[in-house]
């Protein structure tokens, strides 16, 4: 073999030696884990997202479950041990930062899911004080308000991500769902408000329907390779339309999935269906088998191929547009 | 020395300053909770896990034991091995600690233990204070310091830690349980630099030198014989006459250092009193309060108050008496049936009596002495009684032996006593506060004594008056401030201010009896200002007229639902409170309640304070002082208590505790042994719960689960043929046809006690009926108790009325079980307690013939906690006759009550054997041989026994009288030993295994929460791997004890894991196999409780979790099986199938360990897995185990 394959890439202004990133997931609550996927080869460690709903519900969970049955009865003024260190708050997640910060010698992006904007600005700032190199704002929102226009919703995430861009000097993501009305507008103007990286896209917790009991139950499934296309789509269609670094989360499964993404404008690849599957080692399965594909199709670096089948480069730019449908269907007529 | 710098004024109870001295003073502590003393373990023991260093640097060791003996045991231990150790305790537990007492005593070991005086149980338990505890140990060689007040016993507890070390004989100092141990005072606490100069390092390395070690071998422990043994007892004696002199020494030391000056015996008063109380502990306050006031009326009276009871220093108590004085009282907290007197008062007889003979008494004539008893349990002592007390000194004939506080009308004992004196000082600031336990009352009154004591010159007194009930339960917190010490250790009866923070208690208690003329009436209220007055009752509207109150209301409710705070009403009406008070300027009182909130969450939650803060600001908006008119405008009087149809005894007696009056009942009332009719909560309507399930009957499926999970038999199914029993019916009643093949025509009905539910909603969570064009509604639902109290009521009676089933012809599953009546409802237990509906089902199948023995706990607290009692009886007057021995011995006693069915019966079969010739031969050899394993065959002996009583009744001659006697023996009993997790695992299990070892026909029930409950929720071995509890609180780090396993490898007991809420039907199973198993059986029964951390509501919810997860697998293991070939053991529930943490993290006793340490929890929750998996691996193993050599033959 000749020189090792060039996949270097920059992603939020970091130069990474290849793409291939674990994505946000639980994966980051064990320390042996985040120092397998360095051992993989990880390009930098992506942690899930601190949930600022959570924390607050959780806070007010916990200590009024504490609370409620204490000083009721004589016998028991109250019903739990009343530690000194008790941290119902984002403590345990900036100490976890840090602590990865120690452990590992590649990039560490903190994520982040606000509900007030008071939370995104406060725990963007611990965040970056514990160690975070880099931010990824989680725009987890599902509008289901009628009375709220998109627009607003719009806005909101611009004013946000415009507040921490002042508050913090790392570099800041913003991590989307497909749920916008007009995704490439939007994205222009989170590019124009100082969006470090786009990340596409977010996947939701969905709500499935119990028929037997009649009940909502909630689930998160895996991802696998189909859910990448909607993703190729709007990687293609913004590629080298915003300045900032484009990522792919959802969907990526095998090198190839991964070179599709990169030829579609992705500067990072986010893993995390196939890392759970595949345990941490599957990374460096998938970046020996991109350069391997590399090598026996000739391409010299990871630059040759990033954006090629963009709706800028591509030969068939129509095909990432409404056409794509009509044509499939032509075709099966035909 | 000066007073240290570094000593501050601090704000705190009984218990939490004598913990303080005792915890910097010690290396070695051994705990063991128990009620009133639990918190001084718990706060060592949060001290140590916080590494709070002793005054020498290190961190005590800290560590909990399987009862008081092994505390003792450790702590006698730890002392021959040259530690400084301590320990807390009081009542039970104090007696499991007599037997090393007269050992490390016997060894002159230098030591100090702290007791929360608290009666003993005699013909009833009781939580409260008395000295009976302590009296017990004067024989064991300890010396004894008494202290009454919490200043006094953050002293004593110093004083006792230093005397002891010079001493060499050990120190039990005590104070009265919950008086002073759970009073909060301003004290001036000692710092580490006070501890250092009282506790010389000269006697600490002495005692260290006296240790064991193999680097200086000595032996201790030695058997002694007729020859040496009393002689070297008599060797002691020095020690016992220099310890006074070492106390008074270390007294004078201690007041050189701190300023405060204490004596063997303080005397107060008049100089040349005539009359003279003596006694020790918190009654000492209040009479030091009272001599002073009379005093002031020019009374020549004084108090002895009694530091050092044992060794008992005479010469000094003569010399503390004035010289003066003509009477004496010795007051006793004590009693002692048969003594000639209490304690206290031989030893002041006979010390009188000595120096009188000796010619050392330097009164003018022989003071006369009479002795009485006061304060039993925590009886008021006031001072009223003082002065009644020292009237009747004055009288030329006083009642030698006397009670006071109480009405004895039986023997005439008691002294009388005018209830209205009030001797309180003006300067004195008096306000009671009514709450439920849940709506954060206290807490909130205790962070108010907080910023009066800490951050102003007033002196502040918090006491609290909790219920007998876990579930709405009401407290009374009763708050004194003024300038100068607060010495009224008693009750307050005459309010300044009066605060109602639940408008149902105006209906139901006379709130307004404490209010003084003039004083302020706080109500929370639902209404409006405007609407407020006319929906209060007529007698109320009577008191706030008469009385001349300044009334303010407040929707306190309303401004908590507002700001997000719940149900939590507490920093609402603190706010309240200071700003009518004025006991602070309004705007500071509110910068300290915020700044109080911040330090109590700062660190836990923003968002908690963040919503208390909000809920302060909103609230002087939303307070209203409400016009009071001229005269009353309702017409509706607060309604009885309990209806006339009562029984009188209800009506009498029950029905006054009720109310809050039980001190009211004279002597008379009570029966003398502590036995008590059943079937008394059925009176107590307490209509606590909000909203109740309403039923609908179109959607019903008519599964019975919602009777089945109902923790307090408030939902009830019937079935019944018509027969135009509906004619009578509310028109509201509700029925519907029952759902059978075999029972064509017959009527279902469920139906809700609207006023003894306590609105858990445990049943609408499992109704798996759902309306299915709208699933949110099933076919029960909550809706608002209000509306429907009235025809609910009314429906409910007419449900009682109807006819019972035939219980012989009812399958033995889960929906027809619940047909059953319970014996067992109403009782005091959480809402939605996770305990109550297996005790409630054992009820229902065997409750007619069952003997109860109830280990003390959670279990024995609801079952038995007056006023009332949730036991009950069917219609033909049958049901479970219950007791509560002990702690410790319940599967002993639950024995002993098998031994006694079992002679009895047997004593009838052998009476019934010898009058057979004058028998029908057919009914004895029916009796005899009757097949009683169901209920057919039970119905048809007790068939038998009617009939052989009714010939019995012919026949005449002694045995015959003793065959009658004995003839419901040949019914078939079944005795079941209930008890929780802290009783089986840990302080009974020597007697459990035991009894379960003896192979005897017995039916042991665990009632699992994983802790000790009833004390707070402290580790027991049953507390899983990976969950906080009080003295594990960075999470248990060793597994829950499999007690399953340890009873199946005896192999003839019957053995059961069951959990309710994840598969009834198994619960059912395993009900009905261990009583039918004629060995013993243990069913170990999964028990959510407050405990755990969650709403409770969910609890089956999260069995089902528990058991999906692994965490309870569910199994029968019958010795049965075993007979038949095939293998005993079935496993009822399948492999793991979620992840632990699913089960694990919805609780905060499992997620609280992630809050402090989420690296820890990872590696516990990790082992806890591997618990969970291995152990289903090895009860796998052992089901398919062959048995008999061949393979196991499944199901």
């Amino acid at each position: 073999m000749g020189d090792p394959m060039d996949l270097s890439t920059t992603y939020l202004g970091f130069r990474l030696p290849h793409p291939l990133m674990p994505g946000a997931s639980p994966m980051v609550d064990s320390l042996d884990t985040v120092q397998r996927l360095e051992e993989a080869g990880a390009a930098a460690i992506v942690m899930h997202s601190l949930f600022e709903e959570q924390i607050l519900q959780e806070q007010w969970a916990t200590i009024y479950h504490m609370d409620v049955h204490a000083e009721s009865f004589g016998e028991a003024l109250s019903y739990f041990p009343r530690p000194g260190e008790f941290a119902l708050g984002p403590e345990q997640y900036l100490a976890q930062i840090a602590r990865i910060k120690k452990a590992v010698h590649i990039p560490v992006i903190a994520s982040l899911n606000g509900t007030t904007a008071g939370g995104w600005v406060e725990y963007a700032r611990r965040m970056e004080e514990a160690g975070a190199d880099a931010l990824e704002l989680n725009v987890y929102y599902l509008a289901t308000d009628p009375e709220e226009p998109a627009a607003t919703v719009e806005q909101r995430t611009l004013d946000i991500l415009r507040t921490v861009k002042q508050t913090v000097s790392i570099p800041v993501a913003v991590k989307l769902s497909p749920f916008f009305s007009s995704l490439a507008h939007f994205a222009t103007e989170l590019d124009v408000a100082g969006a470090d990286a786009l990340i596409l896209f977010n996947r939701f917790y969905q709500p499935d329907i119990d028929i037997e009991q009649l009940e909502v139950t909630p689930r998160l499934e895996l991802s696998n390779s189909s859910e990448l296309l909607l993703r190729l789509r709007w990687l293609a269609i913004l590629s080298e339309k915003v300045r900032c670094s484009l990522a792919v989360t959802g969907g990526v499964h095998t090198a190839r999935d991964a070179i599709r993404a990169i030829m579609a404008g992705a500067h990072a690849v986010q893993m995390v269906s196939a890392l759970l599957r595949g345990g941490p080692a599957y990374l460096r399965t998938v970046l020996d088998e991109m350069s391997t594909w590399m090598e026996e199709h000739e391409y010299t670096s990871l630059r040759q191929m990033q954006g090629s089948m963009s709706l800028a480069r591509c030969p068939d730019p129509a095909a990432f547009e409404r056409a794509n449908y009509i044509r499939v269907l032509q075709g099966w007529r035909a | 020395m000066s007073a240290s710098p570094q000593r501050r004024m601090v704000t705190v109870d009984g218990n939490e300053a004598t913990a303080s001295v005792a915890y910097r003073a010690s290396e070695v502590i051994a705990i063991y909770p128990i009620t009133p003393s639990s918190p001084m373990g718990e706060f060592a023991d949060e001290w140590a896990a916080e590494g709070m260093p002793n005054i020498w640097g290190t961190v005590p060791q800290v560590v909990e034991m399987q009862s008081e003996g092994g505390a003792a045991g450790a702590v006698h231990g730890a002392l021959q091995a040259g530690a400084l150790s301590t320990t807390f305790t009081a009542s039970q537990g104090l007696l499991l600690m007599i037997p090393n007492m007269y050992k490390i005593a016997g060894e002159l070991t230098a030591y100090a233990m702290h007791v929360a005086a608290r009666t003993l149980a005699t013909h009833a338990l009781s939580i409260f204070g008395d000295q009976s505890d302590v009296m017990a140990c004067r024989q064991t060689g300890f010396a004894l310091l008494v202290s009454g007040s919490v200043q006094e016993a953050h002293d004593f507890a110093a004083i006792a830690h230093a005397a002891t070390l010079r001493a060499r004989v050990p120190f039990l100092h005590f104070f009265d349980g919950y008086r002073t141990s759970h009073e909060v005072n301003k004290i001036d606490l000692l710092a580490d630099e006070d501890l250092r100069a009282l506790l010389p390092e000269d006697l600490i390395e002495a005692h260290r030198r006296r240790a064991l070690t193999p680097d200086r071998p000595v032996l201790r422990g030695t058997a002694q014989n007729p020859d040496t043994f009393f002689q070297a007892r008599e060797a002691i004696n020095p020690f016992y006459l220099a310890v006074p002199e070492i106390v008074q020494r270390t007294m004078d030391r201690f007041a050189e250092v701190t300023g405060r000056s204490y004596h063997l015996f303080d005397y107060v008063g008049h100089p040349e009193a005539e009359r003279v109380i003596v006694l020790m502990g918190s009654g000492a306050e209040t009479v030091h309060e009272t001599v002073e006031w009379l005093r002031g009326h020019d009374e020549k009276v004084g108090l002895l108050k009694v530091r050092l009871y044992r060794p008992f220093a005479a010469a000094d108590f003569i010399a503390a008496l004035p010289r003066t004085v003509q009477a004496i009282a010795v007051l006793d907290r004590t009693k002692e049936p048969g003594a000639l007197g209490e304690p206290l008062y031989l030893d002041v007889v006979t010390t009188l009596r000595e120096a009188g003979e000796d010619g050392t008494a330097p009164f003018a004539a022989d003071p006369k002495v009479i002795g009485g008893r006061y304060g039993l349990s925590s009886k008021e002592f006031t001072p009223a009684m003082v002065i009644a007390t020292f009237a009747e000194l004055a009288k030329t004939r006083p009642k030698r032996h006397f009670t006071i506080g109480i009405t004895d009308d039986v023997t005439g004992l008691s002294l009388p006593y005018d209830a209205d004196i009030d001797i309180e000082p003006a300067e004195v600031t008096r306000a009671v506060f009514f709450g439920l336990g849940a709506d954060g009352t206290v807490g909130a009154n205790k962070n108010s004594i907080k910023i009066i004591g800490e951050e102003t010159e007033n002196h502040a007194q918090g006491y609290f008056v909790y219920d007998s009930k876990k579930s709405g339960a009401m407290t009374i917190s009763h708050l004194r401030f003024g300038p100068r010490p607060i010495r009224s250790t008693y009750l307050i009866r005459r309010a300044n201010f009066v605060a109602c923070h639940q408008f149902p208690f105006m209906e139901r208690y006379d709130v307004l009896g404490y209010a003084a003329p003039g004083a302020v009436f706080l109500l929370n209220a639902p209404s409006g200002p405007e609407q407020v007055w006319d929906h209060l009752p007529r007698d109320v509207q009577e008191q706030i007229i008469e009385r001349g109150l300044k009334f303010y209301a407040i929707d306190a409710l309303d401004v908590a639902k507002r700001t997000g705070m719940g149900g939590r009403i507490n920093s609402i009406m603190q706010t309240c409170f200071f700003a009518i008070s004025g006991v602070l300027p309004r705007d500071e009182a509110i910068a300290k309640i915020k700044e109080a909130i911040q330090k109590t969450y700062g660190r836990k939650g923003e968002e908690v304070v963040r919503r208390n803060w909000q809920a302060v600001d909103e609230t002087l908006a939303h307070l209203h002082e409400v016009k009071v008119p001229a005269g009353t405008t309702a017409a509706r009087a607060r309604p009885a208590l309990v209806p006339q149809t009562a029984p009188d005894f209800v009506k009498r007696v029950s029905a006054v505790m009720m109310a809050g009056q039980g001190d009211l009942l004279p002597v008379s009332a009570f029966p003398p042994d502590g036995t008590w009719p059943v079937g008394t909560s059925q009176w107590e309507k307490r209509n606590i719960a909000n909203e109740i399930p309403e039923w609908d009957p179109d959607i019903c499926i008519q599964c019975n689960k919602c009777v089945f999970v109902c923790p307090h038999a408030v939902i009830r199914a019937k079935i019944f043929q018509p027969d135009g029993l509906l004619d009578a019916a509310p028109p509201t009643f509700k029925t519907m046809p029952y759902r059978s093949q075999e029972l064509k025509g017959y009527l279902y009905a469920l139906q809700v006690s609207p006023e003894d539910c306590t609105g858990c909603s445990l049943c609408v969570m499992v109704c798996p009926a759902k309306d299915k064009a709208n699933p949110k509604h099933k076919s029960i639902n909550m809706a608002p108790q209000p509306p429907l109290r009235e025809q609910e009521r009314e429906n409910w009676e007419f449900f009682l009325r109807l006819p019972e089933f035939d219980r012989t012809r009812l399958k033995q599953d889960v929906k027809d079980s619940q047909f059953l009546v319970p014996l067992f409802e109403f009782s005091g237990a959480c809402a939605g307690c996770g305990e109550t509906p297996y005790v409630k089902l054992m009820t229902q199948l065997y409750g007619d013939r069952a003997l109860i023995a109830n280990a003390t706990g959670c279990s024995s607290i609801y079952g038995g906690n007056l006023p009332t009692t949730p036991y009950t009886t069917n219609r033909d007057g049958r049901g479970p006759a219950w007791s509560n021995s002990l702690f410790e011995d319940n599967a002993e006693f639950g024995l002993g009550m098998r031994l006694a069915v079992d002679t009895l019966a047997e004593q009838a079969r052998d009476l019934l054997t010898r009058l057979a010739p004058d028998l029908d031969p057919d009914l004895v050899t029916g009796l005899l041989t009757a097949d009683q394993s169901n209920e057919a065959g039970i119905a048809a002996q007790r068939e038998r026994v009617a009939g052989l009583r009714r010939r019995l009744e012919r026949l005449v001659g002694p045995e015959t009288r003793r065959l009658d006697l004995l003839v419901d023996y040949l019914v078939r009993k079944s005795v079941w030993i209930v008890g929780g997790d802290g009783w089986a695992y840990d302080i009974g299990y020597g007697g459990l295994d035991h009894v379960l070892a003896l192979g005897r026909d017995v039916n042991v029930l665990v009632l699992d929460t994983e802790v000790y409950s009833n004390t707070g929720g402290q580790q027991s071995k049953a507390t899983p791997r990976g969950a906080a509890a009080k003295f594990a609180s960075a999470g248990k780090p060793t597994a829950k004890k499999d007690l399953a396993m340890l009873a199946m490898t005896y192999g003839n007991i019957y053995v059961a894991r069951v959990a309710f809420g994840a598969k009834d039907a198994q619960t059912v199973r395993a009900f009905l196999e261990a009583d039918s198993y004629p060995g013993p059986s243990l069913i170990l029964a999964y028990s959510p409780c407050i405990a755990h951390g969650y709403d409770l509501a969910y609890g089956a919810e999260q069995q089902k979790l528990a058991v999906d997860s692994g965490y309870w697998p569910l199994l029968r293991f019958d010795p049965r099986r075993g007979a038949e070939g095939k293998n005993p053991l079935q496993l009822d529930s399948g492999a793991p199938k979620i992840d632990l943490a699913k089960f694990a993290y919805n609780e905060t006793r499992f997620r609280m360990v992630e809050n402090v340490d989420r690296l820890r929890a990872h590696d516990l929750m990790e082992a806890a897995r591997q618990d969970v998996r291995a152990r289903y691996r090895a009860y796998e193993e052992l089901a398919k185990m062959p048995v008999n050599g061949k393979a196991a033959a499944g199901e």
